[in-house]
C-alpha cells in the first residue's frame, strides 16, 4: 500500500504544482518595467549582453571591456569623445588650455554637478581623484591594476618608479577652475582623460567605502557594490553570475535617460548572444560574429558598425629563421591577399590596413610603401633569398574571439592556404589564448608568424606603434635602434600637430622594414533589435545608453 | 570515466574493503567457459550489431586513405568558405567541404582512425598500468595493497572528466596528452576490477587447494588467476574504449587536445562547426553521430560479451 | 551505524590531505603564467614581475605550501586572481546552479527511467524491452555536449521555443533566498520568476538527463527481472493474487535498493556532464567557472574548486552508502 500510495500523493502533488505554475505563468508580471513615461520617455529595461562579467566597478582599477561598458554609464571624466569619434570633446570640463610647453593644463569645470550620492562635484573633488591616483599604495601600483594610470603618468608618488612619475600638482581655484601640472610633456594627455580610468568619483563615496590599500581593490565594498560618479546611471546591484543593473539618474546634469533601467548580462559565445537577440531574450549585444552579421540583418535586426579603432596584423619573429631576411618577409606580404583573408574571416566591409594603425589616427600617411597581393612577386623573393619551400611556424590561438580577431581559426586557414600557394611549408602551431599563446607570442622567442592585434584606447599614436615598436621586445625579434629613437623622439613632443610629421615619417619607415604584414582593421559591430533607437557608437567605446530608446 | 552499466543484477557500488561486487565466478571448467560465451554471443543480435559496428570502425578507420584521394586537413579550398556559406556536396567533395577548406568525406574517415588511435592508446595506457597495480595489490596485500588502493581512492575522489582535463591541461596542446590524460583516468578502475578479481580468487578452492599443495604463489597468480580474470579485462576495456571515444570528444570540446583546429578528428570537427550550425549541420551532425554509433557499437559489444561471459545471467 | 559513518568519514581525510597536495603541485605544473593571463596583451616584463611579487609566485615552493595549508585550516582558500573575489564565496554563489541542474536531472531519470526499466522487465525479450535498452543505451553513448548543442539550436534556435542561456531571464527582478531559482520563485510565489527558472532549466537538464536515465533503466529493468523470477513471487501469483497487488508491494521496493545505491555513481557523471552542459548553455555554474579557471591558471580558484567537488561527491557517497545500510541491513555489517 505504501509505495502505491506514496507515488499517487507525490505525482498528484506534482499535478497540481504543475498547473499552478502554468495557469499562474500567464499572468503579466508586475515587475518587469512598465512602458510609457510622459511626453518622449519610453521607459522599459534594457537588456544588453557582453561577452564576460565585468571585473570591477571601480574604474581605475578596470581593465577589461566588459568592465569599461558599466563604467561608462555611471562615470564622466573631465573630458568625453566627439560623438562618433576619437576626438576629444568637453565633459565635466566646460572647457581648458593647455600651456605652450605643455606642463600645465587649466581646466574650467561645468557648474551644478553633482554625483549621484549628492556630493557636490567641484575642483576639489577633481583635485581629490587626482591626488588619490597620485598616492596609490605600492601593493596597487602593479599593472594589473594601474595599466592605465602608469602609462599616462608613468609612476606614483611612492615605489620603484616614484622618479619617472610626472604628476606635479592639482591645484583648485574656486568651485570651477583646477590647474593639473605634470614635470615633462604628453601630447595625448587631454585625450587620455576621457578614459575610464580618469573618471571622476565622489569623495564621499571613495572615503567611506573604498579601500586602496586592500590586497585586491578589486574586490572591497565599493568596487563590487558603491561605486558613486557623476553620469546618466545609477548603480543598483551585481548579482555575481547573472546581471549588473543600473538605473536612470534622475538628478542627472546633461540629457538624462530616456529608459529607465539597464540590465547587464554576459554570455560567452558570440552564437548565443545572436540567438538570444533573436529570442528576445535580450534587446541588443556587442562583439557580433561574422557569421552572424548578415543572418541578423536578414531577420529584422539592426547592426551598428563602429568606426574602426584597431588593427589585426601578421607578426613575424626575426629571431627565427628565414624570418630576419627582410626578402622572406616582403614575399610574405605578397603571398597574402588580403581581400581574401577579409571575405573568409572577417565582418563583410571590414577595411584592410597598409600600416600599423587606423585611419583616424594621428600620423597614419597614404605615402606608405604597400605590398600588394602578387604571388609570382613573392615566389621571385623567396628564390632570391634562397628560401623557396621553407617551412614556417605559423602559431595562431585557439578558443577566443577578439575584437580585432573574431575568428583566428579562420584567418588562419586563409592566410595559410595563401603562403602553401606560393611553396612556402606552413607548420601550424596552435595554443590556447589564455595564457598559453599570449606567453608564447609576447613572452618568448619560440614562434615564427603570428596573428595578433590590439584595439587602441584613445587618440593617441603612441598606443599604437610606441606599444609595438618602442623597444626590443621577444614578440617581434628585432633591434632597430632608428626606430626605436623615432618612437621615442616622437613620444615626447608636446602637441598633437607638430608629433603628425614625426609619426607619417615613423609609419614608412616601418612599413619599409615590415616587421609585420598589417593586414585590417575588422569592424567590431553590435547588434539590436528592432526597436531600439538612440544608440551611439564610439571608436573607442564610448557608449553611453542615456540617449537610447525602446519602443516596447 | 566509464559508463558503469553494471552486469545486470547484483549491488552497485564498490569500496576498497570489499571485493568488487559483480566480479565474476570464474568457471573452473577452463575452455568451455570461452566456448560457451561465444555460443551465445553468436546468438545474441544485439552482440552481432555491436561486433559489425566496431568491424565496420576498424576496418574504415584502417583502409582510409585507400577510401579517398585527398589528404585530411589540407584546406586547401578555404577561398571557397565564407563566415556564412560552407560548401555543400558537389562532384569533387562527396559530402562537400567544412569550414576549414577540407575535404569532409575525408576528414570523418582519418576521424575514424583518429578515434581509434585515442580509444586503443588510452585503453591499452589505462589497462596496463591499472592492471599491474591492481595485480600487485590483489597479490602482495597489506602495506602494498593500501598504499595502492589509497593512490587509487585518491584519482576516485574526483569525477574522472575533471582528472582527465586536468591531466591534460599540465601536459599541454597536443594529441599525446590527451591519450594519456585519458588513459591515467581509466587507471583505477582496471586497478580495481583486477584487484576484486585477484582477491575472489584468492579465496576459491582451486587456489587454495595449490597453495596447500605447495605450489608457488607466482605460479598460481600467472597460471590460474591470470586467466581467469583475462574474460572481465576484456569487456572493461571494451566498455572503456567507448567511454574513451567520447572522452576524447568532450576534451576536444573543452579545448584541450591537439591544437590545431582543422584536424581531422571527430571531437574537433564537432566543436568547430557549432558556429555554423545554421549553414551548414552536416558538419556537425555528422562527426557527432559517428561518436554516438561508434560508441554505441563498442557497448553493445562489451554489454554482450560481459553476459555472456556471465554464468548467472544466464535466462 | 555511526562507527560506519565515522570510519567512513576517518577514511576521507588522508584521501583529502592527499588530493590537496597533489592539486598544489598540479596547479604549479601548469604551463603557462597566470600574471601574464592577468595582464593579456597588455602585459610587460616589468608588470608581470610586479604581479608575480605581488601573488608570492616566485617564493620557494615550501613556503608557498605552508601558506596554503595554514590558510586553508582557517577556511581561508583564497581569492580568485582574476576577480579578486574569494574562492569560497564564488564556489557557493555557482555551486546552487549546478545542484539545481543535477537534481533535475536525476529527477527527470528516476521518473522516466524508473517507469520505462519497469516496463521493459515485464515484458522481458519482447520488442518494448529491446526498444527500451536500445533508446536509453543511445542516450548514453551519444555525447552529452553533442545532445545539448542539438537541443539548443533547435528548441531555442529555430523553434525559439525555449531560452538560449543562462538561468533566468534578465528583465525579471526575481527575489532570491536560496538560489535555486525555481524553488525562490516557488517560495516568494513570484510564479513568473519560477517559471522562467524552469523554462531555462529544461533543455540543460534534458540533455544531461540522458546519463543517469540509461543506467536506472538498466538498473530498474535488471533488479525487477531477478525479483520477478523469484520464487515467492511466482508463488504469490500462483495463488492468484492480481499481479498488480504483486507488483506494487513487492517488486518496486526491492527494486528501488539498487536505484539509491547507483545515485552515489551518478553524482561524479552528473558533474562532468554538468560541466560540458553549463559550458554549452552558459548556465553559470561551477563546472563552467571550474574551466575557465583552468585556462586562466586561476590557481586559487583550480585549488578550491576542486577540493571541493572532491569533499562534496565523498558526502554524496557517503549519503548514499548509509542510506544504503539504512534500507538494507546486511550491508551495515561488513
Amino acid at each position: 500500500m505504501n509505495t502505491r500510495f506514496k507515488r499517487g500523493r507525490a505525482l498528484g502533488t506534482a499535478a497540481l504544482i504543475s498547473a499552478a505554475l502554468v495557469l499562474s505563468g500567464c499572468a503579466e508580471s508586475e515587475r518587469e518595467g512598465g512602458g510609457g513615461g510622459d511626453g518622449e520617455a519610453t521607459g522599459g529595461t534594457l537588456v544588453f549582453a557582453g561577452a564576460a562579467e565585468p571585473v570591477t566597478l571601480d574604474p581605475f582599477f578596470a581593465q577589461d571591456g566588459e568592465s569599461f561598458r558599466v563604467n561608462r554609464q555611471i562615470f564622466e571624466g573631465l573630458v568625453g569623445t566627439k560623438p562618433g569619434t576619437a576626438d576629444p570633446a568637453p565633459l565635466l570640463a566646460k572647457s581648458w588650455e593647455t600651456s605652450e610647453d605643455g606642463l600645465t593644463y587649466d581646466f574650467t569645470l561645468e557648474t551644478g554637478v553633482k554625483f549621484q550620492d549628492g556630493t557636490d562635484f567641484n575642483a576639489e573633488a577633481v583635485c581629490f581623484n587626482f591626488d588619490r591616483w597620485y598616492n596609490m599604495p605600492e601593493s596597487a601600483q602593479s599593472d594589473a591594476l594601474t595599466y592605465y594610470y602608469q602609462k599616462l603618468f608613468r609612476g606614483f608618488a611612492t615605489g620603484e618608479k616614484a622618479d619617472a612619475a610626472i604628476y606635479d600638482s592639482c591645484t583648485a581655484e574656486g568651485e570651477d577652475k583646477v590647474t593639473i601640472k605634470i614635470k615633462e610633456p604628453f601630447a595625448g594627455f587631454i585625450p587620455a582623460m576621457s578614459l575610464p580610468a580618469f573618471s571622476m568619483q565622489s569623495p564621499t563615496a571613495l572615503e567611506k567605502f573604498q579601500d586602496d590599500s586592500k590586497a585586491d581593490p578589486r574586490t572591497t565594498e565599493y568596487s563590487t557594490g558603491n561605486p558613486v560618479g557623476t553620469g546618466p546611471f545609477v548603480f543598483e546591484s551585481w548579482e555575481r553570475g547573472k546581471q549588473v543593473t543600473l538605473s536612470a539618474n534622475d538628478d542627472y546634469w546633461g540629457e538624462k535617460a530616456k529608459i529607465d533601467e539597464i540590465a547587464f548580462v554576459a554570455i560567452a559565445d558570440p552564437k548565443a548572444r545572436a540567438t538570444a537577440l533573436e529570442n528576445g531574450e535580450i534587446d541588443g549585444f556587442d562583439l557580433v560574429g561574422p557569421a552572424d552579421i548578415q543572418p541578423l540583418e536578414d531577420a529584422g535586426f539592426q547592426i551598428v558598425n563602429r568606426d574602426a579603432f584597431n588593427i589585426l596584423y601578421l607578426g613575424m619573429n626575426q629571431k627565427t629563421k628565414p624570418l630576419d631576411d627582410i626578402r622572406v618577409r616582403q614575399a610574405i606580404a605578397h603571398a597574402i591577399n588580403k581581400d581574401e583573408v577579409v571575405s573568409a574571416s572577417l565582418p563583410e566591409g571590414t577595411p584592410v590596413a597598409t600600416q600599423f594603425m587606423p585611419e583616424l589616427v594621428n600620423g597614419w600617411t597614404d605615402e606608405v610603401p604597400t605590398y600588394d597581393f602578387d604571388p609570382e612577386k613573392a615566389k621571385q623573393l623567396l628564390a632570391e633569398a634562397g628560401a623557396e619551400g621553407a617551412t614556417i611556424e605559423f602559431n595562431y590561438p585557439t578558443d577566443v574571439s577578439r575584437p580585432y580577431m573574431p575568428s583566428p581559426e579562420d584567418t588562419f586557414n586563409v592566410i595559410r592556404s595563401q603562403l602553401e600557394a606560393v611553396g612556402l611549408k606552413v607548420k601550424p602551431v596552435a595554443d590556447r589564448w589564455d595564457p598559453d599563446y599570449l606567453d608564447k607570442i609576447a613572452g618568448s622567442a619560440n614562434h615564427g608568424i603570428h596573428l595578433l592585434g590590439w584595439t587602441g584606447d584613445y587618440n593617441d599614436s603612441d598606443n599604437f606603434v610606441g606599444v609595438f615598436f618602442g623597444a626590443e621586445n621577444p614578440e617581434w625579434g628585432f633591434k632597430n635602434e632608428e626606430i626605436f629613437s623615432a618612437v621615442t623622439e616622437a613620444r615626447g613632443i608636446p602637441t598633437a600637430e607638430e608629433q603628425t610629421p614625426f609619426y607619417e615619417d615613423l609609419n614608412v619607415q616601418i612599413m619599409e622594414f615590415l616587421p609585420g604584414v598589417p593586414i585590417a582593421h575588422p569592424v567590431p559591430s553590435l547588434a539590436f533589435a528592432p526597436g531600439v533607437e538612440g544608440f551611439q557608437q564610439s571608436p573607442v567605446n564610448d557608449e553611453v545608453f542615456n540617449t537610447v530608446t525602446i519602443e516596447e | 570515466m566509464t559508463i558503469p552499466l553494471p552486469p545486470s543484477h547484483g549491488p552497485v557500488g564498490g569500496h576498497t574493503e570489499a571485493p568488487v561486487p559483480g566480479a565474476l565466478e570464474e568457471d573452473t571448467r577452463g575452455l568451455s567457459l570461452w566456448r560457451g560465451a561465444w555460443q551465445r554471443l553468436r546468438r545474441n543480435p544485439t552482440a552481432i550489431a555491436g561486433a559489425l559496428i566496431v568491424l565496420a570502425f576498424v576496418v574504415i578507420a584502417i583502409i582510409a586513405p585507400l577510401l579517398t584521394p585527398y589528404e585530411p586537413a589540407s584546406t586547401q579550398w578555404s577561398g571557397q568558405v565564407t563566415p556564412t556559406d560552407v560548401p555543400g556536396p558537389s562532384e569533387e567533395h562527396r559530402l562537400g567541404l567544412d569550414r576549414f577548406g577540407s575535404d569532409l568525406y575525408t576528414q570523418m574517415l582519418y576521424g575514424a582512425r583518429q578515434s581509434l588511435v585515442y580509444g586503443v592508446v588510452s585503453t591499452i595506457i589505462g589497462l596496463t598500468v591499472g592492471a599491474f597495480l591492481g595485480l600487485l595489490a590483489g597479490g602482495l596485500g597489506g602495506k602494498v595493497d593500501t598504499i595502492i588502493m589509497r593512490v587509487v581512492d585518491i584519482m576516485l575522489s574526483i569525477p574522472s572528466l575533471l582528472l582527465a582535463v586536468s591531466i591534460a591541461a599540465v601536459l599541454g596542446q597536443n594529441a599525446y596528452s590527451v591519450m594519456i590524460a585519458i588513459g591515467v583516468a581509466q587507471v583505477p578502475i582496471f586497478a580495481r576490477l583486477l584487484r576484486g578479481s585477484m582477491l575472489s580468487q584468492n579465496k576459491s578452492d582451486y587456489v587454495l587447494a595449490a597453495d596447500a599443495l605447495g605450489i608457488r604463489k607466482r605460479k598460481i597468480i600467472m597460471g590460474h588467476v591470470f586467466p581467469n580474470s583475462v574474460g572481465p579485462t576484456i569487456v572493461q576495456a571494451t566498455l572503456n574504449l567507448a567511454t574513451a571515444i567520447i572522452e576524447v570528444a568532450a576534451l576536444s570540446f573543452l579545448g584541450l587536445g591537439d591544437g590545431d583546429p582543422a584536424v581531422a578528428e571527430w571531437g574537433r570537427m564537432l566543436v568547430a562547426a557549432q558556429d555554423r550550425f545554421d549553414a551548414a549541420p552536416q558538419l556537425a551532425l555528422l562527426p557527432g553521430t559517428a561518436i554516438a554509433i561508434t560508441a554505441l557499437g563498442f557497448t553493445l559489444l562489451g554489454e554482450a560479451m560481459r553476459e555472456a561471459l556471465d554464468p548467472r545471467t544466464r535466462r | 551505524m555511526l562507527r560506519f559513518v565515522l570510519r567512513r568519514l576517518a577514511l576521507m581525510v588522508p584521501v583529502l590531505v592527499g588530493l590537496s597536495i597533489l592539486l598544489f603541485a598540479w596547479v604549479r605544473a601548469l604551463p603557462g603564467d597566470p600574471a601574464r593571463s592577468l595582464l593579456g596583451e597588455k602585459a610587460t616584463p616589468e608588470g608581470i614581475a610586479r604581479v608575480r611579487e605581488l601573488y608570492g609566485f616566485d617564493e620557494p615552493l615550501l613556503t608557498q605550501y605552508f601558506l596554503y595549508v595554514k590558510a586553508l585550516l582557517s577556511g581561508d582558500f583564497g581569492d580568485s586572481i582574476k576577480t579578486g573575489q574569494p574562492v569560497v564565496e564564488s564556489f557557493f554563489d555557482r555551486f546552487p546552479a549546478t545542484l539545481e541542474l543535477g537534481i533535475t536531472a536525476l529527477m527527470i531519470a528516476v521518473v522516466v527511467g524508473v517507469p520505462l526499466g519497469y516496463l521493459a522487465a515485464r515484458h522481458q525479450g519482447s520488442p518494448i524491452d529491446t526498444a527500451v535498452v536500445s533508446t536509453s543505451l543511445l542516450g548514453v553513448v551519444t555525447p552529452v555536449f553533442f545532445l545539448a548543442i542539438l537541443l539548443k539550436l533547435v528548441f531555442a534556435d529555430w523553434l525559439g521555443w525555449l531560452p538560449t542561456t543562462g538561468r533566468q531571464d534578465a528583465r525579471i527582478n526575481a527575489t532570491h533566498i536560496t538560489d535555486f531559482y525555481v524553488l525562490d520563485g516557488i517560495l516568494t510565489r513570484e510564479w513568473d520568476a519560477a517559471w522562467d527558472a524552469v523554462l531555462h532549466l529544461v533543455l540543460p537538464a534534458l540533455a544531461l538527463a540522458t546519463i543517469p536515465l540509461a543506467i536506472i533503466v538498466r538498473i530498474t529493468r535488471a533488479s525487477v527481472a531477478e525479483v520477478v523470477n523469484e520464487d515467492y513471487v511466482r508463488t504469490a501469483e500462483s495463488k492468484g493474487l492480481s499481479s498488480a497487488v504483486i507488483s506494487r508491494r513487492h517488486i518496486l521496493r526491492n527494486a528501488l535498493l539498487p536505484v539509491v545505491t547507483t545515485i552515489g555513481l551518478q553524482a561524479g557523471l552528473l558533474f562532468s556532464g554538468a560541466v560540458l552542459t553549463e559550458t554549452v548553455f552558459a548556465f553559470n555554474g561551477v563546472g563552467q567557472y571550474l574551466f575557465d579557471a583552468i585556462g586562466s591558471r586561476d590557481y586559487p580558484v583550480l585549488q578550491g574548486y576542486i577540493l571541493f567537488i572532491a569533499i562534496i561527491y565523498a558526502l554524496i557517497n557517503l549519503a548514499v552508502d548509509v542510506s544504503y545500510g539504512v534500507i538494507d541491513p546486511r550491508v551495515r555489517v561488513s
